[in-house]
């Protein structure tokens, strides 16, 4: 993992005084709240529907065991005693006191976290995929690189007041486990023929009220013209991206308006400009960064006892066909804690269960945690010997769920529960659905399914990319949710397709039950999944499953 | 602005705690919806809410909003979430 500098350290407490000095500043009332609030965002403190709202940075989504217990004093002592890992591999808290947050800050900062970046229209936190430096399929480790862009994009003086936020998220596998064409700027680690390192950069990538996919802007960008290359993408966006339309600002709708070829050139130009800025002491800080994510030292030992638990416990066979991911090391396992206990709110996690995985990942996952952006928690780095250890301590604190990649596996954004930019709920969905189908007995049968909702438009859910996706939206003064169909976040990125007029809060269940009895009778057998299904047959049978004739005909 | 068409009541978050808190007769802040004074006329509730926005720091965001039926964002500010029994709902604050 990264170890702060003595400038980090400095510059994280720096900013929590600062803001300690703020908050006093507000509460005297020298402050107004126009003045006092982008102060606020810059340090994550947003103020939503019961409470104000702390989001804590989790950069590229690893933490250590200290950290975690850090996060889980904070939900006792300030908070409500749970928080909520988000979709943005970020940490919430729902319920602080506002003289409290500077303690929080402090508490954060001591211990190497802080929330800057998790607001406002700046690069914010970076993302990377969730088993970095730990997937067998891996080519290279993303942290490192998202490390660097952190580095350079904390605090850029040019680029703290762009057109809108700006999200950069960097993967190093083939397989695209951090969404990277649905983002800013995705990059992802790559060789040349020659076998040198460097990026795929797409661009352009989003959700939000406008999905697009992100468009590759350089197939091939050498390892070392990394940080430039960014430069001249930011400038030209801070230069020409619209500031007169929030809800056009962000970058994929420069992209659209512009073309991919005038960004293209408007971007080498800018780069060429750039490069001579750069005289390799960022790839010197690159180095000293890789060699704090060097591998673990991977202990030598039987794996017998995973062998005979596997053999002879059936929820543990369970367990290890959806929640384990091959290792890099043979004898290593990734495990993916579920927070989607059927019925619970997908992403949060109490106090006991944080300080829980916190000791596992001490004792077994060579210290390291990971929040992933589909809302689980990672031990990337656990000897198979000691799974039935780490089995027997999850499952006594409510965290062995066997559902990874499942139907009850969904994301939900915490939506108008708690947001208020929330159109409709999302969690009570998520939580129904689960339940429904844990009912039913059939999740397993279903297979591999991703559903994802969002509490608005805005897509926190990442509803877009769900091969269902569930939008609510307020119709008539009640909750109504929008279908689509056919999303697909991984390296294939493909935007949902709307199936036609919403459903109540009452309906949406049995309306998720009847598209799935459609794909069970549709499919060529047990092992096409659900989208396969759907990109084989299209919309068609969907819709019949969701509409009588009358609602179709009434569509056309 | 938006045409008075029902009954309205004044609703903000306090900034310490950041809680729903509701508009009294007294003038004071409650954290209890039915607590919360009704306007039966456009120009006394706009009026108060300009007077908030000037001169009372103790609270953030205030506005103007239906008193019934209650839209159901309404109804979640004056309960707490719907996903678990915390917030106003359990008694906590």
């Amino acid at each position: 993992m990264y170890n702060y500098t003595v400038f980090d350290k400095d510059f994280v407490a720096t900013r929590a005084a600062q803001f300690r000095d703020q908050v006093q500043r507000r509460i005297e009332g020298t402050l107004t709240e126009d003045e006092f609030k982008p102060l606020r965002l810059m340090n994550g403190l947003y103020l939503l529907l019961h409470a104000y709202m702390l989001r804590v940075a989790i950069p590229y989504g690893t933490l250590n065991s200290q950290q975690m217990r850090a996060l889980a004093d904070i939900a006792d002592k300030w908070d409500k005693g749970y928080a909520h890992f988000s979709t943005r591999q970020n940490v919430q808290f729902h319920w602080p006191k506002l003289r409290d947050v500077p303690d929080i800050l402090e508490a954060l900062a001591a211990v190497h976290m802080h929330a800057i970046q998790t607001s406002g229209a700046c690069i914010r936190s970076v993302t990377a995929d969730h088993f970095a430096g730990a997937a067998a399929d891996e080519l290279s480790d993303p942290r490192p690189t998202a490390e660097l862009v952190r580095q350079w994009s904390t605090d850029h003086p040019e680029f703290a007041f762009l057109p809108r936020k700006f999200k950069i998220a960097v993967s190093g596998s083939p397989q695209d486990r951090a969404v990277t064409k649905f983002h800013d700027i995705g990059l992802r680690l790559v060789q040349d023929a020659t076998g040198a390192p460097g990026y795929e950069v797409s661009v352009g990538g989003g959700l939000g009220r406008t999905p697009m996919v992100g468009k590759v802007l350089r197939g091939f960008l050498p390892r070392a013209d990394l940080l430039p290359y960014l430069e001249a993408i930011l400038q030209v966006y801070n230069l020409i991206g619209r500031r007169d339309n929030k809800y056009k600002a962000r970058i994929k709708i420069t992209l659209h308006e512009h073309g991919l070829e005038d960004i293209r050139q408007q971007v080498e130009a800018s780069f060429s400009l750039q490069r001579a800025r750069f005289d390799g002491t960022d790839q010197d800080i690159l180095a000293r960064i890789e060699a704090d994510f060097m591998l673990p030292a991977y202990k030598t030992a039987p794996i017998s006892a995973f062998e005979r638990q596997l053999a002879n416990d059936p929820s543990f066979r369970a367990f290890s066909e959806t929640n384990l991911h091959p290792h890099k090391n043979p004898d290593y396992a990734i495990v993916t804690v579920s927070l989607k206990a059927h019925g619970a709110t997908p992403g949060d996690a109490s106090s006991a269960q944080m300080r829980v995985l916190a000791e596992i990942a001490a004792r077994w996952s060579h210290d390291e945690l990971r929040v992933s952006h589909e809302q689980n928690i990672i031990l990337p780095h656990v000897h198979k010997g000691d799974l039935p250890e780490v089995y027997k301590a999850l499952q006594a604190a409510g965290l062995a769920t066997a559902n990874i990649g499942l139907i009850s596996d969904l994301i939900a954004c915490p939506g108008m529960d708690y947001c208020d930019l929330a159109t409709a709920r999302s969690t009570i969905v998520a939580q129904s659905i689960a339940l429904r189908f844990e009912a039913l007995k059939q999740e397993h049968t279903i297979g591999p399914l991703k559903i994802k909702i969002s509490g608005c438009i805005n897509a926190c859910g990442h509803h877009h990319a769900g091969h269902i996706g569930i939008l609510g939206l307020e119709k008539a003064g009640v909750e109504s949710y929008q279908i689509t169909l056919g999303g697909d976040g991984s390296q294939n990125a493909t935007i949902g397709k709307p199936t036609g007029k919403g459903f109540s809060s009452d309906e949406i269940v049995p309306a998720i039950e009847r598209l799935i009895e459609a794909y069970l009778l549709l499919r060529h057998s047990a092992s096409e999944a659900f989208l396969t299904t759907y990109r084989r047959l299209g919309p068609a049978p969907f819709k019949a499953a969701l509409y009588s004739a009358k609602e179709r005909k009434n569509e056309l | 602005m938006p045409q008075f068409s029902a009954p309205q009541i004044l609703t903000a978050n306090d900034l310490l705690s950041g809680e729903v808190v509701y508009h009294t007769k007294t003038g004071a802040w409650s954290c209890r919806h039915k607590d919360a004074a009704i306007f039966d006329q456009p120009n006394p509730a706009a009026d108060c809410l300009k007077e908030i926005i000037q001169n009372d720091a103790s609270v953030v965001s205030p506005y103007l909003v239906r008193a019934l039926p209650m839209h159901f964002r309404e109804a979640f500010r004056a309960a707490g979430p719907s996903n678990r029994f915390i917030g106003k709902q359990a008694g906590h604050t």
